[in-house]
C-alpha cells in the first residue's frame, strides 16, 4: 500500500532479475573460501578448551618442526597496539581488545578463543600440527551470565576494568560492568503514582547466533614489497582494511582488501577474526595463506548477539502510556561492546512516553565477544517492552493494535534520546495490519492464540562512494564498494537507471576492492540501498550534467538551452535537436573524451523503520511445541526499490526472529562449554517449521532520500520475539518471560501452573 | 609422508573424470580442492545444513558426509551440471525470477535438492516441498520465496513435459 502519491517511476518498484543472479544459481560465484591462488597453502587455528584461564606458557616448537608446517603464529607475533577506539560501522571496539580477541594474549576469555595459528601445505597437516602445540593454562572460574558477572565478588575478566558510569567517571572498584548508561526524562515517580494501571515484569534472553550459512574465511598474501592483499567474505572491505591497518601497524595504502561474495552476515561479518592471523602466517611463510572456520568455531568464536536480563515497568493513565522504567543488562561477551545502548534507545520509540528512566548495563562474561546482529539490541529490549504493552492493552480492555495506535509516536514525537522523529510511518503500519485479511479473520480453536508487536530501528546513513563510467555502447559500469549481501547490486543499478532514465539492463554493477573505489562504510545498519543509493543518484546527476554540456557543445548552444529528460538530451527551444543517452555515449571521443560520473555521500537522513507483526500460533500442551499458523508483517519501507528483495528482507528477518523466540540459544554447561555448537543442536528454523510469511509493504517515503528509500533489512527481526510470546500468552493464558520458548520450557512452565 | 592416494573414476556431470584422493578426504573436499568445482559449498561439514548437496546415483547426499573414494563408479551431479550450456534449468530460472536467493551460498544446495525432488515427483505440493527441503538450511529468505520458486518450476516442468 502506498500512503502518499508516488512519482511515476519507471524502474524503481519493478522486479528485475539481479545482475549477479546467474552466477549464483549456477555455482560460478566466488565466495571467500572459493578463491584459489598460485602457491596457496592452508592453515588452522588452535582454540582454548577453557572458558576462563591464564596462559602460563605456549610451546610451538614441536608443531613448527612437523612435516608440511610452514609457519606458526601466536599473540606475540602481533604488534602491540593502543586502546584506540575502532568504529567498524556497527559496534565500536578498541584496537587492543580486537587484537586480544584475534589471538589471546595473557588470558583466554571464552572457550574457542584463538590461541595460535598454523600454516601448512595442506589443511590436514595444519590440523595435526595444532595437536603438537603445548599450552599450559591456569584455569579460572568462569562467569556465564550478567547476574553472576555483576556481583561484587564475581571473578573478573579483566581486573583493570572499571565501570564507565552515567556521569562519565570511572567506578572506584574494578568490575565486569564495562559501562552503565542512563536515559532520564520527565517525572517518573509522579507518573507512576498517578497511574491507572502499572505492569512490571522481569525478562531473560540467551545468546543467539546470526547463523549465516557460510563460515568465516580469510586469505592473505603478504608480498615481498611489504604490501598485503586480503580476500575475505566481509560486510565491509574498508572496515577490514582500517582494522587490519591498526592491528598490523601497516598504512592503509599498503593493504588491499578484495571483497569476495558473502554467504550471509547479518552483522556478524564486520569484525576481524581470521584475516590478521592469515596475514602474519603469510608474512612468515612467504606463501598466500587461507584460513576457514568450521561450524563449531563459528559458534564458539564469532557472532553471537547478547543474552541478558531485563526489568520493565510501564504505567497507563486514561488509556495513554505515561511512564516507563526499564533496566537492561546485556552480555558483551569477553570484551566490552554489547548493543544494550541501541536496545535501550529503540524499545520505546514506537510510542510517545513523556516520563522515563532507562538504565543500560554493558557486562563482560566468559563467552564470545558479541557482534552486531540485525537491529542489534532491539529485539531483546522489545521482547520486554512489547510484552508489557500487550499486558497493558489487555488490562485496559483495549484492542492491542488500537492501543498501539492511540499511543503511537508520530512526526515530532521525541525518543528517549531527545531526538524528535522525522516523518515516520508507525501509525500507517499499525493501520495496515488492522485492515489486513489476517487481522480481519478471527482465530478459532483450542490452544490457539494471536499476538502483535511493534518494532523500531534507527537505520544508518554513513559514507558511500560510487563511480559511473559510461560505455560507448550506451551501457554504464557502476563501480561501487558496498558488499552485496542480498540484492543491492540490483537495488543500486535500478536507482542509477531511474536517475538516468535508461533501462536497468544497461547498468552493470561491480563491487570493487579497496584500491578501486572511494571509501564505503559497511553493508550494515540497513544503509546500502539508502546511502549508496544516494551516492548512485549523485553519480547519475553528475553524468546528466556532463551530458548536457556535451550536447551543448554538439549543438553549439548554451548549456542552459539543453535539458535531460527521460534518457535523452533535448534543445529546449529547438525540437529538432534531440539525442539519446546511447547516441551521445557513442560520441564521447568527439565531445571531450571519457565520460565518468561520481557520487560521494555522508548520508545523514536515513529515516527510521517501523514494523508491526501479527502472528497466530497453536501450542501443543503435551509436547510443548509451538506451531506458527499464520504470520503477517507490515513495514514502512519508504519506497520499495525492488519489492521482491524488500519482501525477502522482511521474511528473512521474521524467520530469524521465530528461531530466536522458539528454539535458538547458546546452551552452556557450568564449565563454560557451549554444548550445542552444531546446526543439529543449535536448531534454526527449517522450511518445515514455517508457513508462508505474508508481507504488507507500507510506503511512507523518506523525505531524506531522492526516491524516498528507508532501510528495510533490520527492523523485521525486532517484533517477532514479543509478538510470538504475546500469541502464546493468548493461547495459554501464561506469559513466558524467558527465551527461547522451547518445547521443554513450555511443558515445564505449563505443568508448574497446574 | 603424504598419505597414499587412491585413483578414482566417476561420472561427474555427464563426463567421465578421474582423480586421486586420500582416504580421509570427503567428496566435498575432492570436488572443491582437487577438481576446482567450488559451486558446492561447505556450511557445516557434518551433514546438518545441506549446502554441499549433490546428487549421487539419483539420490541427494551431503557431499561432506561421503568419502571421495566412495564416488568410484558413481554418477554425480553438482550445481555445475544443472544448466545445459547457456540454458538454465527451470529451477534456476525460477529462483532468479522469484528472488529466491539473497546471499546465494545455500542456493546450489537448494537447487540440487529441488532438482532431485522434481526428477522423481514432477508436481509436489507446498507441504511436500517443505518436507523435502527441510535438510537444507537458508538463513536469509525465510524459505517463502524458495518454496514458491520450486512450485513455479514444477508448473513449468509440467508444461514442458
Amino acid at each position: 500500500m502506498t500512503t502518499t502519491e508516488k512519482p511515476d517511476y519507471k524502474v524503481v518498484g519493478t522486479r528485475p532479475i539481479r545482475p549477479d543472479g546467474v552466477e549464483k544459481v549456477t555455482g560460478k560465484a566466488l565466495y571467500g573460501a572459493d578463491i584459489n591462488l598460485p602457491g596457496l597453502v592452508h592453515g588452522a587455528v588452535l582454540r582454548s578448551p577453557h572458558a576462563h584461564a591464564r596462559i602460563v606458557s605456549i610451546d610451538t616448537s614441536a608443531a613448527q618442526a612437523m612435516p608440511g608446517v610452514l609457519a606458526v603464529v601466536t599473540h606475540a607475533d602481533l604488534p602491540v597496539v593502543s586502546d584506540k577506539a575502532l568504529d567498524m560501522g556497527e559496534g565500536i571496539s578498541t584496537a587492543s581488545d580486537m587484537s586480544k580477541n584475534v589471538l589471546a594474549a595473557d588470558k583466554v576469555l571464552y572457550r574457542g578463543h584463538a590461541v595460535a595459528g598454523v600454516a601448512a601445505t595442506n589443511v590436514h597437516d595444519a590440523l595435526s600440527a595444532l595437536e603438537a602445540i603445548k599450552v599450559e593454562y591456569e584455569v579460572l572460574p568462569p562467569v556465564l551470565n550478567v547476574q553472576d558477572a555483576m556481583r561484587e565478588d564475581a571473578p573478573l575478566l579483566d581486573d583493570s576494568r572499571h565501570t564507565k558510569t552515567p556521569t562519565g567517571d570511572l567506578s572506584d572498584n574494578a568490575s565486569n560492568i564495562a559501562a552503565h548508561t542512563r536515559f532520564e526524562g520527565g517525572d517518573v515517580e509522579a507518573a507512576f503514582a498517578a497511574a491507572d494501571i502499572v505492569v512490571e515484569r522481569e525478562f531473560d534472553t540467551k545468546m543467539v547466533h546470526q547463523g549465516y550459512i557460510e563460515p568465516h574465511n580469510g586469505t592473505a598474501n603478504w608480498n615481498s614489497d611489504g604490501t598485503l592483499t586480503v580476500w575475505t567474505s566481509t560486510q565491509g572491505a574498508f572496515a577490514v582494511r582500517s582494522a587490519l591497518s591498526e592491528l598490523l601497524k601497516l598504512p592503509v595504502s599498503r593493504i588491499r582488501v578484495i571483497p569476495m561474495e558473502i554467504g550471509g552476515g547479518f552483522g556478524g561479518k564486520i569484525g576481524l577474526y581470521l584475516e590478521p592471523i592469515a596475514a602474519i602466517l603469510s608474512r612468515k611463510s612467504g606463501r598466500p595463506v587461507q584460513l576457514t572456520m568450521d561450524r563449531t568455531d563459528v559458534f564458539q568464536a564469532t557472532g553471537p548477539t547478547s543474552g541478558g536480563h531485563m526489568k520493565g515497568k510501564i504505567a497507563v493513565k486514561d488509556g495513554k502510556i505515561t511512564a516507563a522504567e526499564v533496566s537492561l543488562a546485556f552480555e558483551a561477551g569477553a570484551f566490552p561492546g554489547s548493543p544494550v545502548g541501541a536496545g535501550a534507545m529503540c524499545m520505546l520509540s514506537p510510542y510517545e512516553v513523556e516520563n522515563f528512566k532507562v538504565d543500560a548495563f554493558d557486562v563482560v562474561v566468559n563467552k564470545p565477544k558479541v557482534a552486531a546482529y540485525r537491529a542489534p539490541g532491539a529485539p531483546n529490549a522489545s521482547f520486554c517492552v512489547e510484552q508489557l504493552i500487550d499486558e497493558l492493552a489487555r488490562e485496559s480492555g483495549a484492542d492491542p493494535l488500537q492501543f498501539r495506535l492511540s499511543n503511537s509516536a508520530r512526526e515530532g514525537s521525541r525518543m528517549i534520546t531527545g531526538v524528535a522523529h522525522p516523518r515516520i510511518g508507525h501509525e500507517e503500519t499499525v493501520q495496515a495490519v488492522q485492515s489486513s485479511d489476517h487481522y480481519q479473520s478471527p482465530i478459532e480453536g483450542p490452544n490457539r492464540g494471536r499476538g502483535v508487536a511493534s518494532g523500531f530501528w534507527f537505520n544508518a546513513g554513513m559514507q558511500s562512494s560510487v563511480i559511473a563510467s559510461v560505455n560507448p555502447d550506451g551501457t554504464v559500469n557502476l563501480i561501487e564498494g558496498s558488499t552485496d549481501i542480498g540484492g543491492t547490486r540490483a537495488s543500486l543499478a535500478m536507482q542509477l537507471a531511474e536517475t538516468l532514465g535508461i533501462e536497468y539492463e544497461r547498468i552493470r554493477p561491480t563491487v570493487a576492492d579497496t584500491d578501486s573505489v572511494g571509501h564505503n562504510d559497511v553493508t550494515g545498519g540497513s544503509r546500502t540501498t539508502y546511502a549508496s543509493g544516494q551516492a548512485v543518484y549523485e553519480a547519475g546527476l553528475d553524468v546528466q550534467q556532463q551530458m548536457v554540456s556535451r550536447a551543448a557543445k554538439l549543438w553549439e548552444c548554451e548549456t542552459e538551452d539543453v535539458e535531460y529528460v527521460d534518457g535523452s538530451l533535448r534543445h529546449k527551444s529547438d525540437s529538432e535537436k534531440t539525442i539519446t543517452f546511447a547516441e551521445l555515449a557513442g560520441k564521447q571521443m568527439e565531445t571531450g573524451g571519457p565520460l565518468q560520473g561520481r557520487g560521494t555521500v555522508m548520508a545523514r537522513t536515513p529515516g527510521a523503520a517501523f514494523g508491526v507483526h501479527l502472528v497466530d500460533v497453536e501450542v501443543d500442551t503435551e509436547t510443548g511445541k509451538v506451531e506458527i499458523l499464520r504470520y503477517t508483517i507490515a513495514q514502512d519501507v519508504g519506497t520499495a526499490v525492488h519489492p521482491s528483495y524488500v519482501e525477502g528482507q522482511m521474511q528473512g528477518g521474521v524467520v530469524q526472529g521465530i528461531g530466536w523466540a522458539l528454539n535458538e540459544e547458546y546452551y552452556y554447561g557450568e564449565d563454560g562449554r557451549m554444548e550445542n555448537s552444531s546446526f543439529l543442536d543449535y536448531r534454526m528454523p527449517t522450511s518445515l517449521d514455517l508457513p508462508m510469511i505474508d508481507t504488507i509493504i507500507v510506503e511512507v517515503p523518506n523525505p531524506g532520500h531522492p526516491f524516498g528509500v528507508r532501510g528495510v533489512g533490520e527492523v523485521p527481526i525486532v517484533p517477532p520475539l514479543a509478538a510470538i510470546a504475546n500469541a502464546i500468552n493468548d493461547a495459554t493464558g501464561h506469559r513466558f518471560t524467558e527465551l527461547p520458548i522451547s518445547p521443554r520450557r513450555v511443558v515445564e512452565e505449563l505443568h508448574n501452573l497446574q | 609422508m603424504p598419505t597414499r592416494r587412491t585413483h578414482i573414476q566417476t561420472n561427474l556431470n555427464g563426463e567421465e573424470v578421474d582423480f586421486l584422493c586420500e582416504p580421509r578426504q570427503s567428496l566435498l573436499e575432492v570436488l572443491r580442492e582437487e577438481l576446482g568445482l567450488t559451486g558446492t559449498k561447505e556450511g557445516c561439514n557434518n551433514g546438518n545444513c545441506g549446502a554441499c548437496s549433490v546428487i549421487m546415483n539419483g539420490r541427494v547426499v551431503n557431499s561432506c558426509c561421503v568419502l571421495g573414494v566412495e564416488a568410484e563408479g558413481a554418477e554425480v551431479t553438482t550445481i555445475e551440471g544443472v544448466a545445459e550450456g547457456e540454458a538454465l534449468h527451470p529451477l534456476q530460472q525460477c529462483f532468479l525470477e522469484e528472488a529466491a536467493l539473497q546471499c546465494g551460498v545455500c542456493t546450489p544446495g537448494f537447487i540440487i535438492a529441488s532438482k532431485a525432488l522434481l526428477d522423481s515427483e514432477p508436481s509436489p505440493d507446498e507441504g511436500r516441498i517443505r518436507h523435502w527441503l527441510a535438510g537444507n538450511l537458508c538463513r536469509c529468505t525465510g524459505y517463502d520465496k524458495i518454496v514458491r520458486a520450486v512450485l513455479k518450476a514444477s508448473d513449468m516442468e509440467e508444461v514442458s513435459a
